[in-house]
This record gives structure tokens, C-alpha cells and sequence, in this order.
């Protein structure tokens, strides 16, 4: 029988009335990797920041080799062997300084260090660390002329230089390339042989496949799912995280206009697939996939923010190539980005002033508003979308989140287009709200071709015409709408397909 | 609860202007020849400029940004004013279209190289004030400008300025009292109703607040940030170069040491600004009324026999607890509406 390093009991966390962890237990083992998985909002974040100090749990226990674990702060954390890499590296190293400062950083802030900074014992210490981590870099280069991946790889490997008993990895890949990655697994597989128990949290299949002991899946902030039994099931993994609780929704089907949008061999980087895609009027599309799949970056090349490796894109048969936002909107094409706090609400703006934002042009006479025709727009919105306030006027923050993203959201349908493209239009939204606003863009679908980004499948079967599947920035399954088969769509999400290749 | 609430927003809200109110009633009753309409307007005359000035500034901090060459820009068009007339003999028109077009071409310089360069706002426009502070003493070898001043080559400048251009500096209108409104108070009240207009009732004022609450999302919105940035550097740039003709109006000589404490004032008058309405962010009627403030607690200070080395402590002063109440008793209140 193996020792536990941290076992977690019946750990509870709320803010305010949103209970974001309900009960959690869960079980490290030194020289494990156990990987989290679980969609935006399932508490996983949370989690972390209870072990790492920043939050304190409201119920439950936490220990640590068999001693009660209960970090005020980020400190305490460190000093009882649980080290946290978080997920924006530039947070973990400081670009100026070079690689031998940045791995004794903490070294440096200890109270004990004396008051000068002696450069040869930094250099040697700091040697010292790179050669048990098999690092190889010039001590004396700085680290911004490093990569993302050598950045990730000296956080770690600063992260180590505290000897950690529990080390948690958050995301470390979302910004590495494949062959990047693969150094960081040589380095974790070096770790576990030295006992230490990691906490792994990623979307990216083709990471847990490589590195996974074991699963745990967390949804609405309880675990509904744990795997540990070799070979892993990764597609039951998925189901756990994903969900797939048939929600009884009946729209009905509209008839398929003419074909609005055509993507024609577009590859979104240079070593991913072709996407050939044809969108029609009057049609809702749900394009489903894990977070990395790419839905994102497709979201952005539509609306301009980014541009694609190679192929085409045709708009009503011309061909379509905004180089930023402003230019797809004058051509019919609006999106609501997902991220609404940093990427669509407008803090100091009331809901009329965010409602309108987009398309004040329509609502001025030579430039000068005109408030009467802009008040009458947003109470219409706010009646048709059902957003809960007090008036017009209400500032934004004030708002609960599903309010917020209906404003964000609403604001798109003030002026008919060609396409709407919504990405997470349902992100931290209430169930109320989701319904609500899934029902408006169902309602005023006609005359436009409607795609929805979604990772959640139930969100995308509550939606949409036609389901698309993402994996690995291509298209890798589409289903009508109607008795759809969901372990297929969940097998295409999970990539079971690609599972042979990346095991050559 | 309700109460204690209620007296928050209400101080937020109307605690500067309660407190100007204050001062004005303070100063009438002790200091004599304080309240009156001459008096009134001196107030209005001392912070004309340095109003027009923080006008300006306030369309930067509208958008997020800042712009710290409004000093120079002005003392550089005061001095390019007076080389226009007194050195070249160009007309008054000319002289006043020259400099509104070099502090437009100075903002949109300021603005391209924040947008496209992606200097730091504050140290784009720190080097810009360097720049033409050196480059306004080029011309005269770092002499002031006077009518009948002899040239570097030895020849007397023949060029004077003329009475129309003085007429923008020095002219007062008859107004119930003769001789009473001079122009500069006119031009800064015109340049504030403009402003006002354009931050507040058009759809560019609303798209730059935009800008400067969240660019991300105003960019996803469809705005063009990058030119609604260098567009405000521009209108700072010309309102900066109303300025400096005014001064260059009124003291009828190109004094190169004049105009050193404008862009302090101005900026302090803008962040004064915030606390006006319990706004707490950039805003045109804040702005004039800061400058106003400003103006009448030094008139009346200066009337009660306050030596004028103090002046700066007030300005600091006053700059202090307007932030405090900009910044503390807002967010407190922010916090506590959730």
C-alpha cells in the first residue's frame, strides 16, 4: 500500500451564494501524476488556490503526509512542500533577469540570505538545479531571449528548487508546441521517479495521454469522475468532464437558405489540417471541442482579430478577408467573444451604453447621439432578452453573469447580419440565463447563419442544427441534430481516432 | 444604513461643489472686494488658459492615455507666434493658423508613436516635451522675442505684432460693465462647450470612453482604436496651441521663460476634474470646474494676503483631496453597491 502525500475530505468552498466546490475528495500520491480535468467553471481553479494558499476552504480537511494542511497564504503553502507552477508563465520568471537569478529567485528573498548577492555561489547553486533537472542553458542568458517552453521548463525547475512534496501544474502546455511539450514530459517523468506527487491539470488529450497515472474529473464543482484502472478510459473521462445530460429542448428546424459561409481548405497553423465547412442561412451551428481545440482561433480569423496559415474563406460567394473587426462588421459578420469580463464588457459603461456600443453610427445624426432612440433600443433589448435591472441605466458590474453576457450578446442583434458567430456565449452563465439567451438566438436566426462555439455538448445539442466536432484544429465529426449519437460525438472530442498515431 | 449611504453618494456626488461654494461664500464675507463681477471675471481670466490647456489633456485621459507635452507644445507656439510676426512679418492669421496646425502635427506625432510604436504614453510625450522644449530656442539662439529685437545677424526685426492679434490676448467685451469679458475667457468657455459636446453627446466621445474603460472589448466592438488614440493627442495638441497664443496675446512678446507652470496646473485641473459629480473618471465640465476651483481659492487666498510662494502648497493641496476623494470614497462606494 502506497503512502498518501495529500488527501483531501469533504472540501467545501462558496462565494457568496455560488457554491463552487461541493464535498471534494481526493487522493495524491508521491511520484504519481494524477491529471484534473474539467471544463470552464468547474471549480478546478478554485481547488488549486485552496492548496496553494490563496483561498481558504469553508469545510473539509485537507493532509499532507498524515499532518492537517491548512495554508493562510501562498507562503505557508510553499513552506509545507506544496509548490504551484500556475498557468501564465510570465508570472513565474522575471524576463530580465538570467536564467541562474531566476532559478534562485526564491533563494534571493529568503530572510536568512545575507544582504549581497554572491554571483559565483548563484551560479553554482543554481548549476546545481539545472543539472538534477537535466537542464542545459547558459546561466548568464536572460530570459526573456528565451522561449515560452524554456520559460515553462525554469519555472518548474525553480518550482523543484524548493523540493516540493506536492508539485501542481496548471495548464503547463497551453502554450507549448507538441515537440515543446515533450521536453516538459522528460522533465515530469524525472520527477515522479524522485517520488514527488504532481497535480496536473489540462484539457489537451494528447498530454493526458502521455503522462496520466490517473483521472479525475471534476464537474460543477463536485468530482464526477476518477480513473485509475490501466489501461485509462479516456473517452469515460471526457463523458465525466463534459457531461451529457439529454436536456429536453424542442425547436423546430428551419428550412436551410443559401450557403451564407464556405471555408475552403483553411488551415489555421502551418501543421494543422484543412477545414472545408459550408454554412447556410437560417441554420444554427454548434461547433463543439475542448478548450485547444481551436474554436477560438477559428472565432478570430471570422471576425478578423487573426488571420489564417493558409486557405479561404467566402462570404455570400465573395471572398472574405477582414483585417479587423471593424471590416467584418461592415460586411454583416458580428461576433461575441468569450472572456465577456476582459473581452466584451465595458466596466465604467452602463447596460444602454454597452447594449449599444457597436452601432452608435446608427443610433446618431452627424455624429451627435441621439439618447431618446438609444434608450428605446436598450429597453427593448433588455425586455426581448429578459435581463434582470432596475433601468437602462444600471452599470454593468452590478449585474449577475448571465445578465452581463446577455447585454454582451444582445448587443450583436441590435442590426440584422450575415453571420452571427457567438464563442462561449453560455461561459459562467446560470441556467435561466442560457435558456433565455439560447432561446433569443434561436428566435432571431432566420435570414442569418449562426455558428456557436461551444466546449460543453449538452450547451451544443441545446442549440443547434447541425454539430460540428473540433480535435486538434481540424473538423472530425458533424451530426444533425436529431437522435444523435453522443458516445460518437464524445469519442470524436476525446480524439480516440488519433489515439493510434500518437502512439507510434 | 440608508441614511449613512445616502450621505456617501451625496458627499461623492456633490461634495466638490459644495465645497467650491463654500470657499466662494468664505471669501466673499472675509475678504473684501472678493465677491463682484470684476472679480468674478479675473478668476475666470487667471485660469483661462491653463483651463484650455486641461481641456485638451482630458481627451487623453479619456482614452486611457496622458499627454505631457501640452506645456511645451504651448510655450512652443507662443514662441512660433512671435517669430511668425515679429521675425518673418507674416499677418495675424497666418501666424494663428501656423500654430494650430504645428501643435495638430505634434499630437499626431505623440499619437503615432504610442499607437505605432508602442511607446508608453507617458514617456512618448515625456521625450516630446524635451524635443520642443530644445527645439523653441533654436531659432533666436534662446532669446526671447520682442518687437524691434536685434537679429543673431545683426539686423533689427522689423515685424511687430499686430493689433488684431493682440485683440485675442487683450480685448474685453462691454458686458452690463464696460470693458469686462476678455477674449481668453470666451475662447476657454467656447473650447469647454465644445469639448463637452464632443465627449459627452457625440458617438466619438462615447467610443474614446470606450477605449479607455476597456480597449479589448472596444476594439471587438468594432472601434477604430488606433485612430480615436491619435485623434485625442491631436485635439490636446491644438487646444495646447490655443494656449500658447493667448499667452503670446496677452504678453504681446515671445517670453521664453513664461508658460513653465502650465502643464502642471492643467493636469492637476483635469484630475480635480474626476471629483466633480462624483464622475471619477475624465470628464470636460470636471475639468473646467477643477480650473475654476483652483482660480478662486488662489484669488481669494492671494486677496486674504497669502504670499504668493504658497501658491503651489494650495495647488497640491487641493490636488490631494480631490484624489482622495476621487479614488477612496468611490471605490469604497463601488464595493459596497454589490
Amino acid at each position: 500500500m502506497k503512502k498518501l502525500a495529500c488527501e483531501i475530505r469533504g472540501l467545501e468552498k462558496a462565494f457568496g451564494p455560488n457554491k463552487v466546490l461541493r464535498k471534494i475528495d481526493l487522493d495524491l500520491f508521491p511520484g504519481e501524476v494524477t491529471v484534473l480535468m474539467g471544463a470552464n467553471g468547474a471549480g478546478k481553479s478554485t481547488l488549486v488556490k485552496i492548496l496553494c494558499g490563496v483561498h481558504q476552504s469553508d469545510g473539509g480537511s485537507i493532509n499532507l503526509f498524515g499532518k492537517l494542511f491548512r495554508p493562510k497564504k501562498p507562503v505557508d503553502a510553499f513552506n509545507e512542500g506544496v509548490v504551484t507552477v500556475h498557468q501564465s508563465i510570465n508570472d513565474a520568471v522575471v524576463p530580465d533577469l538570467d536564467v541562474a537569478s531566476n532559478l534562485m529567485l526564491d533563494r534571493l528573498t529568503d530572510k536568512k540570505a545575507g544582504f549581497f548577492v554572491s554571483e559565483k555561489n548563484l551560479r553554482i547553486e543554481s548549476e546545481k538545479i539545472a543539472e538534477i533537472m537535466g537542464l542545459s542553458f547558459d546561466s548568464k542568458k536572460p530570459v526573456s531571449e528565451l522561449g515560452v517552453a524554456d520559460r515553462q521548463l525554469i519555472a518548474i525547475a525553480r518550482a523543484m528548487s524548493r523540493n516540493p512534496k506536492v508539485l501542481i501544474l496548471d495548464e503547463p502546455t497551453s502554450s507549448l508546441s507538441a515537440k515543446e511539450a515533450d521536453r516538459l514530459f522528460k522533465l515530469l517523468d524525472r520527477l515522479r521517479s524522485t517520488n514527488v506527487a504532481i497535480l496536473y491539470i489540462s484539457h489537451r488529450m494528447s498530454d493526458i495521454r502521455q503522462i496520466a497515472d490517473k483521472i479525475i474529473c471534476m464537474r460543477d464543482g463536485s468530482i464526477s469522475g476518477t480513473f485509475d484502472q490501466k489501461p485509462l478510459d479516456y473517452e469515460g473521462a471526457v463523458t465525466a468532464m463534459i457531461g451529457h445530460k439529454m436536456t429536453e429542448v424542442n425547436f423546430k428546424v428551419s428550412e436551410k437558405g443559401k450557403e451564407i459561409l464556405k471555408l475552403s481548405g483553411l488551415k489555421l497553423d502551418s501543421d494543422s489540417a484543412d477545414i472545408n465547412l459550408n454554412i447556410y442561412q437560417n441554420e444554427v451551428v454548434a461547433i463543439t471541442g475542448l478548450l485547444g481545440s481551436g474554436k477560438t482561433q477559428l472565432a478570430s480569423i471570422l471576425f478578423g482579430v487573426k488571420k489564417q496559415f493558409s486557405g479561404s474563406i467566402f462570404l455570400n460567394g465573395n471572398k472574405y478577408s477582414p483585417s479587423n473587426p471593424m471590416e467584418a462588421i461592415n460586411l454583416g459578420v458580428h461576433m461575441s467573444p468569450k472572456d465577456r469580463s476582459s473581452n466584451a464588457v465595458i466596466k465604467d459603461f452602463d447596460i444602454e451604453k454597452n447594449l449599444t456600443v457597436p452601432f452608435l453610427n446608427n443610433y446618431s445624426w452627424v455624429s451627435l447621439l441621439k439618447f431618446n432612440a438609444l434608450k428605446n433600443v436598450a429597453k427593448d433589448t433588455i425586455n426581448d432578452l429578459g435581463i434582470v435591472c432596475q433601468s437602462e441605466n444600471d452599470e454593468i458590474e452590478t449585474l449577475s453573469g448571465g445578465n452581463q453576457q446577455k447585454v454582451v450578446v444582445g448587443r450583436w442583434l441590435l442590426r440584422p447580419c450575415n453571420l452571427l458567430v457567438l464563442d462561449e456565449p453560455f461561459q459562467g452563465v446560470d441556467i435561466k440565463a442560457r435558456r433565455d439567451i439560447g432561446n433569443y438566438i434561436r428566435e432571431t436566426s432566420i435570414n442569418r447563419a449562426t455558428i456557436v462555439f461551444v466546449a460543453e455538448l449538452d450547451e451544443a445539442l441545446e442549440i443547434a442544427d447541425r454539430v460540428l466536432v473540433m480535435n486538434e484544429k481540424k473538423l472530425v465529426g458533424e451530426h444533425m441534430n436529431k437522435n444523435v449519437d453522443i458516445n460518437q460525438i464524445l469519442v470524436e472530442i476525446a480524439g480516440q481516432s488519433t489515439l493510434s498515431e500518437l502512439s507510434r | 444604513m440608508t441614511s449613512e449611504f445616502g450621505l456617501r453618494e451625496f458627499s461623492i456626488k456633490y461634495g466638490f461643489l459644495v465645497l467650491l461654494a463654500g470657499l466662494v461664500l468664505f471669501f466673499s464675507i472675509f475678504a473684501s472686494g472678493f465677491a463682484g463681477a470684476r472679480s468674478a471675471v479675473f478668476i475666470f481670466q487667471s485660469v483661462a488658459i491653463t483651463g484650455i490647456l486641461a481641456l485638451g489633456v482630458t481627451c487623453t485621459l479619456v482614452v486611457d492615455g496622458f499627454d505631457l507635452s501640452i506645456g511645451s507644445v504651448a510655450t512652443s507656439s507662443l514662441m512660433m507666434s512671435a517669430y511668425m510676426l515679429v521675425i518673418l512679418e507674416q499677418s495675424a492669421f497666418v501666424a494663428i493658423i501656423a500654430c494650430l496646425l504645428m501643435g495638430a502635427f505634434v499630437g499626431l506625432i505623440n499619437g503615432l508613436l504610442i499607437v505605432k510604436m508602442k511607446v508608453p504614453d507617458l514617456l512618448a510625450t515625456l521625450g516630446m516635451m524635451f524635443l520642443l522644449i530644445g527645439l523653441q530656442r533654436v531659432p533666436t539662439e534662446g532669446r526671447s522675442i520682442a518687437t524691434g529685437m536685434r537679429l543673431p545677424s545683426g539686423e533689427v526685426a522689423d515685424g511687430v505684432f499686430p493689433a488684431s492679434f493682440l485683440w485675442i490676448g487683450r480685448h474685453r467685451f462691454d458686458v452690463f460693465l464696460e470693458k469686462l469679458i476678455p477674449v481668453p475667457v470666451i475662447i476657454f468657455l467656447v473650447v469647454a462647450l465644445i469639448i463637452w459636446i464632443f465627449l459627452e453627446l457625440t458617438r466619438h466621445g462615447r467610443l474614446m470612453y470606450a477605449i479607455g474603460s476597456n480597449e479589448r472589448a472596444a476594439s471587438l466592438a468594432g472601434t477604430n482604436v488606433n485612430y480615436y488614440k491619435i485623434l485625442a493627442y491631436v485635439i490636446s495638441g491644438i487646444t495646447a496651441s490655443i494656449g500658447g497664443l493667448l499667452l503670446s496675446a496677452r504678453l504681446g512678446r515671445g517670453d521664453i521663460a513664461s508658460g513653465n507652470n502650465l502643464l502642471l496646473d492643467s493636469v492637476a485641473a483635469a484630475l480635480i476634474g474626476f471629483a466633480v459629480l462624483g464622475a471619477a473618471k475624465p470628464n470636460a465640465l470636471g475639468t473646467a470646474i477643477g480650473a475654476l476651483f483652483v482660480g478662486v481659492l488662489l484669488h481669494g487666498l492671494t486677496m486674504m494676503n497669502a504670499p504668493y510662494y504658497t501658491q503651489d502648497f494650495v495647488k497640491g493641496g487641493v490636488l490631494v483631496i480631490a484624489l482622495v476623494f476621487t479614488f477612496a470614497l468611490t471605490s469604497r462606494s463601488r464595493k459596497g453597491g454589490h
